[in-house]
């Protein structure tokens, strides 16, 4: 089936079977490799992206779901060599090691914090308590988060 | 003025992490190449059975179908995965075969494999195989395995593999005449490490050239090549193992395992690029599984609580077959369950047994978590007996620095010795305790508030690292004056770039901005390599870094005393300038018009040994058998950190993975030997909302004596100590009801049936 889509800022149109997930639609039709894989059942949020504003696990979703839908990935969160607030505050905090479960992390914190830009500590764990990380125990993730709350504040948490 | 760098020590933010949060990290999935077949792997759906015939006509004929491969193409012979840790004669007949031809003995073992143009294509070759299994009565536990209800191998007498014996001083005679014993049996539950990147291998052979690439190795990439070289029939140097960004190793991932061979094969067999990615449902009856181990065991004590012997037996569950590192947690439960105490009379047996589940391997502390558990556990229950307070009764037991170096347990029957190398024990214990605010905390043991009740424990640990015996590092003067660092170490999520860049620039004396690159992870790149385990990188890579960079600076002042016309001891390197004593100077990037490189190597046959305590506030609810974890404090000295920053995630990360250890994780099989946890919905997980409370704190004191970096591994630590605890504090809590925990995981549900037990019984 040919579907049209926009994946971060860009209109695509691409040939998927019916039965082909998001994921694997954009890691391997359109090469943004930066969305993981980690269950494929819905459980581990690494394949979080975000369709239409909201976090969405791609693995669980068809690609022809995303027909005439707005995606962005974590390739799309920073269009430029420099950081976001939210990417630069994970790695002062060190919220990262293996970094495989970290664009899912990001962009369900982007998600959030977009949303909802004073949320507290609780809150963040609530959302991301959807994401499994295997390496951080998680503290460092929901410091980084926390940090990152002001520049989405100030509008936006839009890359460097 | 000369610069002398300081990055060593410094917490530096890390340079993997520039990729990574942009989603521009390389995992092997990742990769994509022209004409590549993906393979998906059939695997058994009985746990003990013989085959009687698979039948892959149908799936030959499917659309897009490219092979389906059985044993049958394997050759006469069919190769199997041979132990890389203690490599025992004893062990060979138990050795996984890569296939399965006449019998299947776990839930997950290979029977075929299909090669389609798409993956989805090769699972559905996959589902249209036909096989018939003769099935057999399945070993589902340890305890059946010797009852010989069935034997795994039809050739072998019984189902043990191994009888491990840890023997120290003579605990017959310690025992004869001591004032106070006390027997109890604990256990640990089967789980697995879980790193979040499925394993994958991309393979592509080169017939002309006959040479092979295989994409997606970690962890100990010469040892794998050479399985592979062997088992391919082919040079060692005929083969290049490429190691992109890993997604989590924790000793599991990067292990040989059959598609190690599988994959490589069919990229031979079909003479096109072939790709395999796990599903998780496959990693989770596939990947080595680890922690299932039980322990009768026995203590001596004078009445004032000083340890006189410990003896007893542990059954460790290895599932179907001894794979590479498989016995490594068997050992470390017996040679140390004395941990940093004074035990010195010992006599541990530890039986290796078979079971019609997935073999096992090690996992971040193999054996250390489980036999910490073992003996803290025992401890609070003898401090108990004696009237002793918990805190007193490790201070009085713990090994004194006066005791260093302390020779611990031997090992038969290879006859395996251990030392513990430096360090003060009641330094980190007091730390932690003064962290965690005991003196106040204590005050809340067993009191019920809000319908919870309160309980705290501490414990002690060590944590070895460094396995020899060789690392290789090789460092290049490019041209333009940077230095490119090529390791023999592995990486696996753990930072390895940065801290290397580090460790490279202090000793170069140059910024760390001007280390060009770490490369890591390519057979490649370094004459040999040892890889990544044991909490090996850091003491063994870099200390190998620190004698290549000495070497390098040789190279770079004998070339310097060529042009400047001195001698090469007189020419001072510094501000990336050789400088002679007549003021005349030039720079590293003239030196370098051809690139000078030197190789270095580390040899070490001993270990570091970490150390430290945790302390854990739990609250019980006696209603659900929830526990809540209050606060956890670990503390852990390393020696010599290197970056507090890495050094931190690893021991509050590797915590809240021991939490999960304690309180949710297992790997559940039923009496047929079907794995009941084959998704992330049935195998818990420690999630962000789970944990919220814990506090790492890092000392460095007492370097290393036995490397010049005077560093020791430290990737471990985190996880040892937490079943302990964990369980300590439970008891601590429901003291009141006399509940004390002998089993993991304490998951509500068994946290109650305690209680209930504990009620019934007072009855």
């Amino acid at each position: 089936m040919a579907i049209k889509f926009e994946v971060n800022g860009e209109p695509v149109e691409v040939e998927v079977e019916p039965r082909m997930s998001l994921a694997d639609c954009l890691r391997h039709k359109l090469r943004l490799t930066g969305t993981h894989v980690g269950c494929e059942h819905g459980v581990c949020g690494a394949c979080t992206v975000l369709v239409d504003g909201a976090a969405v696990r791609s693995c669980l979703m068809l690609a022809v779901q995303a027909d005439g839908a707005k995606v962005i990935t974590v390739e799309g969160l920073s269009r430029d060599e420099g950081l976001t607030p939210l990417q630069a505050s994970f790695r002062k905090h060190h919220a990262l090691q293996c970094g495989f479960c970290t664009p899912g992390m990001i962009t369900t914190a982007h998600a959030l914090l977009s949303e909802e830009p004073d949320c507290d500590a609780d809150r963040v764990r609530e959302v991301l308590s959807g994401n499994l990380c295997r390496c951080t125990g998680y503290i460092s993730i929901v410091e980084a988060v926390l940090d990152a709350r002001a520049a989405y504040q100030r509008g936006g948490g839009k890359g460097a | 003025m000369r610069t002398v760098n300081s990055f060593v020590g410094q917490p530096i933010e890390r340079l993997e992490d520039l990729r990574l949060v942009r989603g521009r990290g390389q995992f092997v999935d990742d990769l994509a190449r022209k004409d590549v077949l993906y393979a998906a792997v059939l695997r058994s759906s009985v746990a003990h059975g013989r085959i009687r015939s698979i039948d892959v006509s149908r799936a030959e004929k499917m659309p897009g179908v490219h092979a389906v491969i059985t044993a049958a193409d394997l050759g006469e012979k069919i190769p199997v995965v041979p132990m890389r840790l203690q490599p025992l004669p004893d062990f060979e007949p138990f050795a996984q075969p890569v296939m399965a031809r006449d019998k299947v003995r776990y839930v997950g073992e290979a029977l075929a494999m299909a090669l389609a143009d798409s993956p989805a294509l090769a699972e559905d070759a996959v589902g249209a195989i036909d096989v018939d299994i003769e099935p057999l009565p399945a070993v589902a536990n340890w305890q059946s395995a010797l009852n010989k209800h069935a034997l795994l191998f039809d050739d072998k007498p019984s189902n043990v593999s191994m009888l491990f014996r840890a023997v120290l001083g003579d605990a017959a005679a310690a025992f004869n005449d001591a004032p106070y014993m006390r027997r109890e049996r604990f256990s640990t539950q089967r789980h697995t490490a879980l790193p979040m990147e499925p394993r994958g291998v991309l393979a592509e052979w080169d017939a002309a050239r006959g040479r092979l690439t295989v994409s997606g190795a970690a962890k100990v990439l010469f040892a794998n090549r050479r399985i592979l070289a062997k088992q391919m029939g082919i040079a060692e140097d005929a083969i290049d193992m490429v190691e992109y960004d890993v997604g989590g190793g924790f000793g599991a991932r990067g292990e040989f395992y059959p598609e190690d061979f599988l994959i490589p094969f069919a990229a031979r067999h079909c003479g096109r690029p072939v790709k395999w990615t796990e599903d998780r449902r496959e990693h989770l009856m596939t990947i080595n599984h680890a922690r299932e181990a039980a322990c009768e065991v026995e203590i001596a004590c004078r009445r004032d609580g000083t340890i006189l012997g410990l003896r007893g037996h542990a059954f460790v569950d290895m599932g179907a077959y001894m794979r590479t590192n498989g016995a490594v947690g068997a050992r470390n439960i017996a040679q140390f369950m004395s941990g940093p105490y004074r035990i010195p009379n010992i006599d541990l047996d530890v039986s290796l047994l078979l079971t019609n589940k997935t073999p096992v391997g090690t996992y971040r502390g193999p054996g250390r978590f489980e036999t910490d558990f073992f003996r803290e556990r025992l401890f609070d229950m003898v401090a108990r007996d004696l009237g002793i307070d918990q805190v007193e009764f490790r201070r009085r037991n713990l090994v004194r620095e006066a005791e260093m170096p302390y020779t611990v347990a031997t090992i038969a029957p290879y006859e395996s010795k251990d030392e513990l190398d430096s360090g003060d024990y009641q330094v980190t214990l007091d730390r932690c305790l003064a962290e965690f605010g005991w003196a106040d905390k204590a005050k809340l043991k067993g009191r019920c508030i809000d319908g919870r009740y309160q309980g705290v424990a501490v414990v002690c640990f060590i944590e070895g690292g460094a396995a020899g015996p060789k690392e290789s590092a090789r460092l290049v003067l490019e041209s333009d004056g940077t230095v490119t660092v090529y390791m023999g170490s592995s990486g696996v999520g753990q930072g390895l770039e940065t801290a290397f860049a580090q460790i490279a620039a202090d000793a170069m004396e140059m910024p760390m901005e001007r280390i060009n690159r770490v490369l890591h992870g390519s057979t490649a790149y370094v004459s040999d390599g040892y890889g990544a385990y044991h909490s090996r990188s850091i003491v063994m890579g870099g200390s190998a870094l620190l004698d290549a960079a000495k070497k390098l600076r040789e190279l770079m002042r004998a070339e310097a005393a060529r042009r400047l016309n001195c001698g090469a001891d007189q020419v001072v390197l510094a501000d990336e300038r050789a400088k002679a004593p007549d003021g005349k100077s030039v720079s590293w990037a003239e030196l370098a018009s051809e690139p000078l490189a030197a190789e270095g190597a580390f040899h070490n046959h001993k270990h570091t040994w970490s150390y430290g305590a945790h302390a854990a506030h739990v609250a019980v609810d006696a209603k659900t058998g929830h526990v809540a974890l209050v606060d956890y404090v670990a503390v852990e000295n390393c020696g010599r950190m290197i970056n507090p920053l890495t050094l931190k995630g690893q021991l509050v990360g590797a915590a809240v993975q021991g939490l999960g250890g304690a309180f949710m994780e297992h790997l559940v099989y039923d009496d047929n030997g079907q794995l009941l946890t084959g998704s992330l919905a049935d195998y818990l997980v420690p999630t962000a909302s789970d944990f919220p409370n814990i506090r790492g704190f890092m000392m460095e004191s007492h370097p290393s004596p036995i490397n010049p970096l005077g560093a020791k591994g430290a990737g471990e630590g985190g996880i040892i100590s937490v079943g302990g605890v964990i369980a300590n504090a439970v008891a601590d809590a429901l003291s009141s009801f006399g509940v004390e925990p002998r089993d993991l995981p304490l998951t509500p549900g068994a946290v109650w049936q305690l209680l209930q037990n504990a009620r019934k019984a007072a009855e």
